[in-house]
């Protein structure tokens, strides 16, 4: 499988970020080198195996049903960029 | 008297209880220390006043009889630890101006039991790098020079600034973390020992993410013993991370008995590789040799899918990171670079905010998980994955650790690796396999070649069985007896 | 079929599924202790895990884990033992991480089915394709300035559980009635309080017609609709253009769309526009979620009688219509309310009672069954009183009025106001007598066969009575007097 120029756009909006399009040859180039490394694993017999998502061999703790955290809006907007009355704000959103 | 900043945690430990000096005394030996290493670029942040302030606090535990295991040791903190009120940068501009309203568990832990923060580490951007050249602070410079050669080498990555300043004195230890090799190819590179617990055994919370399913924190100190003290103040159970382990924290110290009779370590062949530099299977086979010297068995034993490693984790990690890397947005903290709508404010700040590398690894993450390829890539991966957890177990039938080469190679100059993504990858070579499999993995520094740069040897042990991995750490590290010091010392 | 519509060029059928996203009764997040309650301030029921925050872990709530298998369970559903949670990745305003944690390949509760109550006393089974937990987003305001979006976050990392049916449905009465039902069982078991208005119940509807055993068409998403009322108005306005579009030589496009409730119309979402690819993977900040068998036997136990179960036990029981006895089931405290009078009172006529004399009198009122004036038991004791002749259902009506200004007993009622019935023949025989009397004219005619004139002799009686003579014994005396 190879990346072209346009996949590579269609990924990078996809990832949200913004290639200009004289890289995307470039970005392309250096994207299949990786990719071409990364098929090594094709000659990797996997029949029959369960992929591993984690290593971890335990079942997953639940914690109690209580309100522990939240309560402190100023905290939470301390770091933003741009905030209002409260809320966080971004440029306008059309539905 | 020895300079307080030679001294080891076990040294300085000994000479607070003897009061001997103050921490006070001993963190501005320190602050003095990371002022005259500034040329090294190894922090992003220097935090002496509260350096100071911590020290104060901790000869006054000193006093009450309430030290902790780390009290007033001036360490470094990788800049991947989210520290309440101090800026936190993963070395991404993105991450501009971000104070943590918060403090990791792992950093805390270390507070708490003492310790004294001297500042942030220096990185690769989002801990995605073996050289320290992907930060947006800057390349972080090896202490190590090659003999009669003055090219800046690299400290090796992603705990780059971790390396160098515990290299080179300039704090006393170091926090790092390891997702494909960050804390012991590092090591390697500039002569001291880091160690990689068992996925699970240090939270992550706190810990800005790359690799969820591979990050591991993890202590970069002088010596084995330290490593066991430091990484004693770390670890332990976590609510806050679900898959942290609920398993008692050992006495790791007490694992350091200097005796390895009767273990038996394996020697993987598959790392015996096509083209390996002779000077690195030298280093391997020297190491063999000490530890059969101590009286440990070695066994060969083979991990047959060792070769496709490196592939399957150049898929599974930028694929967690092209999702953990979504929320830095512009929205709610760090950068944000405006444009006509939300979505070109998105792509504006995530293209001014990440550089190169981690723009490749999350659009290679991107693809590998888009529509039509997320079996052929991502779960083909999961599967190999799978294989090569097997070999692990597999080996453990027939030995009690595994001895391999850390790294295969010595540091190298900033321009002479980094044309080629796919080079400066395989620098992880010997690390990502334990990475897959959550193993603990230290890298012991063993020799130096013969430009005088230091090679550390690799030792992984069972899932949660990091006292063996310390024992055998040890025994490695008397047999070894390294105690060259880079040209840089603070 | 009944269910077809007619269009310019011949029959169309309509085919509807619907995901139901309903808010898990929690108090705190599915995945951070920030409380859930409606209502708060901006951004104050939001922890460092819900704003995304780097280096922040998700914890799961095991009260969310609790109700999405009661709720699997109470639809019959098989439940996964082990589930998987898994990245659903998009960019949006108001989805801090960058994803939304969801369920995908593996979600904790599989297939099953529910009966759904269709308005001409008929049922029909609707297929549930899956139950799955996952984490609501934010919310974009958008009123507040010309040209930003605010965003507050205390939605954000709420539990929902989306409930995903079989295209099962053919018409909007039957997407509503399958509503109607989730809601009812929602709200028995206590997973979800069902609260529409607030948003803890929210349907996107999947929309496609077709000609009569054709495949299926292409289908609209109608997004985000929240009232059974709207449900009904978005599918009929769907259907219609979908039928006019395809009439016209269009083609419908798969879509998401909004019901614009103000104007009664659908169309099509800008913001949504982008290619869809989630690029799910699972969450490897979470492990697998396992349960045990004893758990789900554990949750059987605490299921309370459904509705469906409850209904056929009124008719079966009582003896009551199928219709009744859905309105009685519909909600838990109605139905326990009926019960309770039931056990004292003839179950028909408390039937009646209540759903005529009591929901009328609640409804104007504006109150709910479980702040009803009149107790159960009072209710009972009054329709007691009818049963054993002490009053007239007449008289009964006038006692529940006061009972249910005055909160009173029944029988206080009747004794202090001496509205008990007479059923002294003797008495009644004496005033019949004296009305007989008195009225020779209208004697004559009913005995020269205006017989219609026996409801005015009885109305004479009634009078002086005060409505309190038995009706029965009074018509049978005049009967009696006036042809013999």
């Amino acid at each position: 499988m190879s990346l072209d120029k346009k996949t590579v756009a269609r990924i990078a909006h996809l990832a949200r970020i913004k290639v200009p399009e004289e890289d995307l040859e470039p970005l392309a180039g250096e994207l299949n080198n990786i990719l071409g490394f990364i098929e090594q694993l094709n000659e990797v017999d996997t029949d029959g195996v369960d992929p591993l998502a984690s290593v971890v061999e335990m079942n997953m703790r639940q914690r109690e049903d209580a309100v522990t955290d939240g309560g402190y809006p100023d905290r939470v907007l301390a770091n933003g960029p741009e905030t209002a009355m409260g809320f966080y704000t971004v440029p306008k959103v059309v539905e | 008297m020895t300079k307080l900043t030679d001294l080891t945690i076990a040294q300085a430990r000994d000479g607070l209880r003897a009061k001997e000096f103050s921490a006070v005394e001993l963190t501005d030996a320190y602050i003095a220390a990371v002022e005259s290493s500034r040329p090294l670029n190894a922090f992003i942040t220097e935090t002496p006043e509260i350096a100071r302030d911590m020290a104060k606090k901790s000869d006054a535990r000193i006093a009450d009889g309430s030290a902790g295991a780390m009290e007033g040791m001036p360490i470094g903190m990788k800049d991947l630890f989210c520290t309440e009120g101090t800026l936190t940068t993963a070395a991404s501009h993105i991450l501009d101006g971000f104070k943590p309203q918060y403090e990791s568990t792992i950093s805390k832990n270390l507070w708490d039991a003492g310790a004294v923060m001297l500042g942030k580490m220096n990185l690769d951007e989002f801990a995605m790098g073996s050289a320290n050249i992907t930060s947006y602070y800057g390349n972080v410079v090896n202490p190590w020079k090659r003999e009669g050669d003055d090219t800046d080498l690299v400290p090796g990555g992603s705990s780059g600034g971790s390396s160098a300043a515990v290299a080179a004195h300039s704090v006393i230890a170091a926090t790092g973390t390891d997702t494909g090799g960050s804390i012991r190819q590092p090591a390697a590179f500039t002569g001291i020992v880091g160690f990689k617990p068992t996925y699970g055994r240090c939270s992550r919370w706190g810990v800005v993410a790359f690799a969820s399913s591979l990050d591991q924190a993890g202590p970069m100190t002088r010596d084995v013993r330290d490593s066991a003290i430091m990484l004693g103040a770390m670890a332990g159970h976590d609510p806050k991370d679900s898959t942290s382990a609920d398993i008692a924290v050992p006495d790791f110290e007490a694992a350091l008995t200097g005796d390895v009779k009767g273990l038996r370590i394996g020697i993987p062949k598959e790392y015996r590789m096509d083209g390996m530099p002779a000077e690195i299977e030298k280093i391997w086979d020297q190491g063999i040799a000490w530890l059969k010297d101590a009286g440990a068995e070695i066994v060969e034993v083979s991990l047959p899918h060792t070769k496709y490693a490196l592939p399957a984790y150049y898929i599974i990690a930028p694929a967690e990171a092209s999702s953990n890397l979504a929320r830095y947005d512009g929205v709610r903290y760090g950068l944000r670079e405006e444009g006509k709508d939300l979505i070109e404010m998105y792509e504006n700040t995530r293209a001014a905010g990440f550089g190169a590398e981690v723009k490749r690894r999350v659009l290679i993450g991107t693809y590998v998980l888009s529509a039509g390829y997320y079996d052929a890539y991502y779960l083909k991966a999961q599967r190999v994955r799978s294989r090569i957890v097997d070999d692990f177990k597999k080996a453990w039938n027939s030995c009690d650790l595994l001895l391999t080469p850390a790294t295969p190679s010595a540091a190298f100059g900033a321009g002479e690796n980094q044309d080629d993504p796919l080079a400066m990858y395989l620098n992880d070579v010997f690390t990502v396999p334990a990475s897959l499999a959550g193993l603990p993995g230290i890298a012991v520094p063993a020799g130096l070649d013969s430009k005088g740069l230091p090679l550390g040897l690799q030792l992984l042990g069972r899932p949660f069985d990091e006292e063996t991995v310390l024992r055998g750490a040890h025994v490695l590290e008397q047999q070894a007896g390294f105690n060259a010091k880079p040209q840089f010392l603070a | 079929m009944a269910n077809l519509i007619k269009g310019n060029t011949g029959d169309w059928e309509v085919v509807i599924g619907l995901e139901v996203h309903a808010q898990v009764s929690s108090k705190a997040k599915l995945f951070s202790g920030a409380a859930t309650a409606f209502g708060a301030g901006p951004n104050e029921q939001v922890s460092l895990v819900d704003a995304a925050m780097p280096g922040m872990l998700p914890v799961i709530n095991k009260e969310c884990v609790r109700q999405a298998v009661r709720t699997g369970l109470a639809m019959g559903c098989a439940i996964n033992l082990k589930s998987v949670f898994a990245r659903k990745n998009y960019f949006y305003a108001d989805l801090p991480q960058g994803y939304q944690i969801s369920q995908y390949e593996l979600p904790v509760v599989g297939e099953g089915e529910i009966t759904i109550d269709l308005e001409d006393g008929e049922s029909k089974q609707v297929g549930i394709e899956r139950l799955h937990l996952e984490q609501d987003a934010g919310k974009s305001i958008h009123d507040q300035d010309p040209t930003k979006s605010y965003i507050d976050l205390n939605r954000s990392g709420v539990a929902l559980m989306e409930i995903v049916s079989k295209p099962d449905m053919r018409s909007a009465d039957e997407a509503a009635a399958y509503v109607t039902k989730l809601r009812s069982i929602l709200r028995y078991i206590g997973a979800c309080d069902g609260n529409m208005a607030e948003g803890s119940m929210r349907a996107d509807v999947n929309i496609s017609v077709r000609r009569p055993g054709e495949p299926l068409g292409t289908r609209a998403e109608l997004k985000n609709i929240n009232s059974i009322r709207f449900i009904r108005q978005a599918v009929d306005y769907e259907v219609k253009r979908q039928i006019m579009l395809i009439e016209d030589g269009g083609e419908v496009v798969q879509e998401t769309r909004l019901f614009d409730s103000i104007k009664g119309e659908t169309r099509s979402m800008r913001s949504k526009e982008d290619a869809h690819d989630y690029r799910y993977f699972p969450d490897p900040d979470l492990l697998p979620l396992v349960i045990e068998s004893a758990f789900v036997e554990e949750m059987k136990g605490t299921l309370p009688e459904l509705p469906d179960t409850k209904k056929d036990r009124f008719i079966s029981d009582f003896g009551l219509s199928a219709y009744d006895a859905g309105v009685l089931v519909s909600e838990r405290e109605t139905a326990s309310y009926y019960e309770a009078v039931a056990a004292k009172a003839d179950p028909k006529l408390a039937a009646n009672w209540v759903i005529s004399e009591l929901f009328g009198r609640l409804n104007k009122a504006g109150k709910d069954i479980t702040d009803s004036p009149v107790s159960p038991e009072n209710l009972g004791n009054l329709l007691s009183l009818i049963s054993d002749n002490t009053i007239s259902g007449k008289i009964a009506k006038e006692v529940f009025n006061e009972m249910f200004e005055t909160g009173k007993d029944a029988k206080d009622i009747v004794e202090e106001k001496g509205l008990k019935q007479i059923t002294d023949t003797g008495a009644i025989e004496a005033i019949v007598d004296g009305i007989i009397a008195n009225s020779p004219g209208q004697v004559e005619q009913y005995r020269s066969g205006k017989t219609g004139l026996i409801g005015w002799f009885v109305g004479q009686v009634m009078k002086e009575t005060q409505g309190k003579a038995n009706p029965g014994v009074v018509n049978q005396l005049l009967k009696s007097k006036l042809e013999g």
